[in-house]
């Protein structure tokens, strides 16, 4: 009795070691990790995020990517003249827009923002009128040395509201998000955002610039030619396609030149990859160097990187839709082939043995054997890279093969033109979502009919 | 002779008939395929005149050429993948520790998108919101909008590889925690167990090596995402890749494209290992 119950408090005994091993070893794997997020952490510096974010870039960012902006620029030595522009010098308004009234430089024009205030731009002085909660008007001149100034602040800055800001060569004034102010000593810039984008149908030269989308359809089945060279219908269709802002023929010739990457590339791997699969299958064929050589040749397709096979193509094909094309073909050949000759060994060998008893040569019993057992793998399994190539497209494209990938980078690095690049990201997230759908749908009836 | 039909016949008529239909499909879709391609082809053509046929003739030619400069570099070639070796070790510890914090925030994250954990749908629903927008965002779109506002660096990479993981990991480790057995969550409740610890001893030991089966996958794919964002700008063996092609330093191309199909393959083989280690026969 006494003997069972000493081995019982042994087996506890044990247990409790055993537990605390456990522990133990758990704990220092904890430790390791501990330490390397720690060690990760000071070496990323990952606490400087919030130095290095910058909240202006940002709201910049963001309000280019919803709204547009109209400029007043008056140089100061030549303050009679004032250009008002869209977005860029070279869009200058022929005639002014109506917030804004010209006069000479001694009268002073006036550019009137959307909540009653209102500046003024004379030869000598910048005046901000009316803005909501600001007692004075606020008067912005310069030195004699031309050096910028708010006159009246010169020696009581703190004074001044806290959205201007007062450097030595550049005062800038924002008020809110979407009136901006900028003094420098050689020339003044009123900035004035409005919400949408505008002319994205027709651009700023087009003969419609101002004319709605409702009212240039309705214009096309008006007999009146705007253009007497032209119909109305192709007038409108043409001014639209080549719109020089939006770049609408561009950005649609380069998703058509994604795509088409993505279904050649696919197309061709799928076309070389299942035959290749079917003479690296154990149960096809014979020869162990054949299978051995290929299964090799498949790690090598698939081993060098998507990207890695654009960059080869590069240099012989350009830019464009073929780099692109065999990078996809080359590394999903790879892909497709190890996974369809997984697929041709784990096929159930009675099919080919019931064609076989019929006396059926080899080709046939493959092809009524085996391949009937595969194909809905094969179907779906290229569609679903299909799928995934599309987005790869888009990447390989960015790193320089071309399409829409490539216009979108252009985008970004200009650092300029964001309404665009809000506009590319939205169709390619609306090309993907649909390629998604679209192929999910395909594999449903597909694999439904085989 | 105007007998009833043959049921046999019958059957082998509409046999005959969806084979028929089957066919026509398939032709139909075929001649759509060839269409679609030669259209492609002819299209890249007007794109770019001749770009198929002198694309072909210099098919070899730069492959060639890494091959002939790494040959001439002779036995300093090897020397060359121990020079760019920091740059990949930089870039494997970007997408190391991108997918061990997107790993955390994912665990996290996908026990309050799991509807079986948390009884409020207000709760299951926002984060599952949450984890499709972290999603749907491509990782380049990210880091190249966080490269623009804040700089070049390491940094922006980091953030955007992680968001996206998170979001990508998040829900498929929310479907494991949903599928998991809820016997072992209802007996601990039974025994007065609490939310923490019903998830601790119930869920978590079932779905765990499923969780790091996914994060292995997912550390594949962000070793290449790290690459290409070493191209925009991040730093890392991309970079080293991009500055080389564009000086035409043939040793070095080779140097970085071998070390990079080594690292990939490896990890590739790993990945595959240590999955089969930790879910067995389960398919992913």
């Amino acid at each position: 009795m006494s003997t069972s119950v000493s081995s019982m408090s042994d087996k506890i005994l044990e247990c409790n070691a055993a537990s605390a091993r456990y522990r133990a070893t758990l704990a220092a794997v904890f430790a390791v990790i501990a330490a390397y997020l720690a060690f990760s952490v000071w070496m990323f510096d990952l606490p400087s995020v919030a130095r290095k974010w910058s909240p202006e870039r940002a709201t910049m960012f963001m309000l280019d990517t919803y709204a547009h902006k109209d400029v007043v620029l008056m140089e100061w030595d030549r303050a009679d003249d004032i250009d008002v522009y869209f977005e860029a010098k070279v869009y200058e308004y022929e005639k002014d827009p109506d917030w804004f009234s010209r006069s000479t430089a001694a009268a002073g024009s006036r550019v009137d923002i959307d909540n009653g205030a209102y500046f003024v731009l004379t030869g000598n002085t910048v005046e901000l009128h009316d803005w909501p909660g600001l007692d004075a008007p606020l008067i912005f001149g310069r030195y004699a040395d031309g050096r910028p100034q708010i006159i009246g602040y010169e020696n009581n800055r703190d004074a001044l509201p806290e959205w201007i800001r007062w450097t030595e060569n550049k005062i800038e004034v924002r008020p809110d998000l979407y009136t901006r102010l900028q003094v420098f000593g050689r020339k003044a810039e009123i900035h004035r955002y409005s919400l949408g984008w505008k002319y994205f149908w027709f651009d700023f030269r087009s003969p419609l610039a101002d004319v709605s989308l409702f009212d240039a359809i309705g214009l096309m089945f008006s007999s009146e030619r705007v253009d007497p060279t032209q119909s109305n219908a192709s007038l409108v269709l043409s001014e639209i396609w080549y719109n020089e802002i939006w770049f609408h023929m561009e950005i649609m010739v380069a998703m058509l030149e994604t795509l088409l990457m993505a279904l050649l590339g696919t197309f061709f791997a799928a076309l070389f990859g299942l035959p290749l699969a079917f003479l690296a299958a154990q149960n096809i064929t014979p020869f162990e160097a054949v299978r051995f050589g290929l299964r090799r040749l498949f790690d090598l397709l698939r081993g060098i990187d998507m990207l890695i096979w654009s960059l080869i193509f590069l240099r012989a094909f350009g830019p464009g839709l073929f780099t692109g094309a065999f990078a996809i073909a080359f590394t999903d050949t790879g892909t497709l082939g190890k996974l369809m000759s997984e697929a041709i060994e784990n096929a159930d060998s009675k099919q080919q043995e019931g064609i076989r008893s019929t006396g059926a040569k080899k080709t046939l019993q493959h092809r009524f054997g085996i391949l009937p057992q595969i194909m809905p793998i094969f179907i779906s399994q290229t569609l679903y890279y299909f799928e995934s190539n599309v987005r790869g497209a888009v990447i390989i494209g960015a790193m320089g093969a071309g399409g829409i990938g490539l216009q979108f980078l252009g985008a970004m690095q200009t650092g300029t033109d964001f309404e665009n690049v809000a506009y590319m990201a939205i169709l390619v997230l609306l090309m993907v979502i649909a390629i998604d759908k679209t192929s999910a749908r395909l594999r449903r009836i597909l694999i439904g009919l085989v | 002779m105007t007998t009833t039909a043959n049921p046999v016949d019958i059957y082998l008529e509409r046999l005959h008939a969806q084979a028929k239909t089957r066919a026509l499909y398939t032709l139909i879709s075929i001649g759509a395929m060839v269409f679609v391609i030669t259209s492609g082809v002819f299209f890249a053509e007007s794109q770019n005149a001749g770009s198929l046929s002198r694309g072909m003739d210099q098919f070899w030619d730069f492959p060639v050429d890494l091959f002939v400069g790494a040959w001439d570099a002779g036995w300093g070639w090897f020397g060359l993948l121990g020079k760019h070796a920091p740059e990949l070790f930089r870039t494997i510890n970007l997408a190391l520790f991108s997918t061990a914090l997107g790993f955390i925030c994912a665990v996290f994250l996908s026990l309050f998108a799991s509807s079986n954990l948390i009884a409020s749908g207000w709760v299951v629903s926002f984060s599952r919101r949450t984890l499709d927008v972290l999603r749907s965002f491509p990782e380049l779109v990210l880091a190249m909008a966080l490269l623009f506002l804040m700089g070049k660096g390491e940094l922006p990479a980091l953030i955007a590889i992680w968001l996206h993981t998170v979001g990508a990991l998040g829900k498929l480790f929310s479907e494991a925690v949903e599928n998991c057995d809820m016997k072992p969550v209802e007996g601990l409740q039974s025994a007065g167990a609490g939310w923490w610890q019903r998830v601790r001893f119930g869920v978590l030991p079932q779905v765990l090596p499923l969780f790091f089966s996914y994060g292995i996958l997912r550390l594949e794919i962000n070793v290449r995402a790290s690459t290409i964002l070493g191209f925009v700008g991040a730093g890392g063996i991309g970079e080293a890749l991009k500055t080389n092609i564009s000086w035409s330093f043939e040793p070095d191309i080779m140097a970085i494209m071998a070390l990079l199909v080594i690292t990939i393959t490896a990890l590739d083989y790993l990945s595959t290992y240590v999955r089969n280690k930790l879910i067995g026969g389960i398919r992913l």
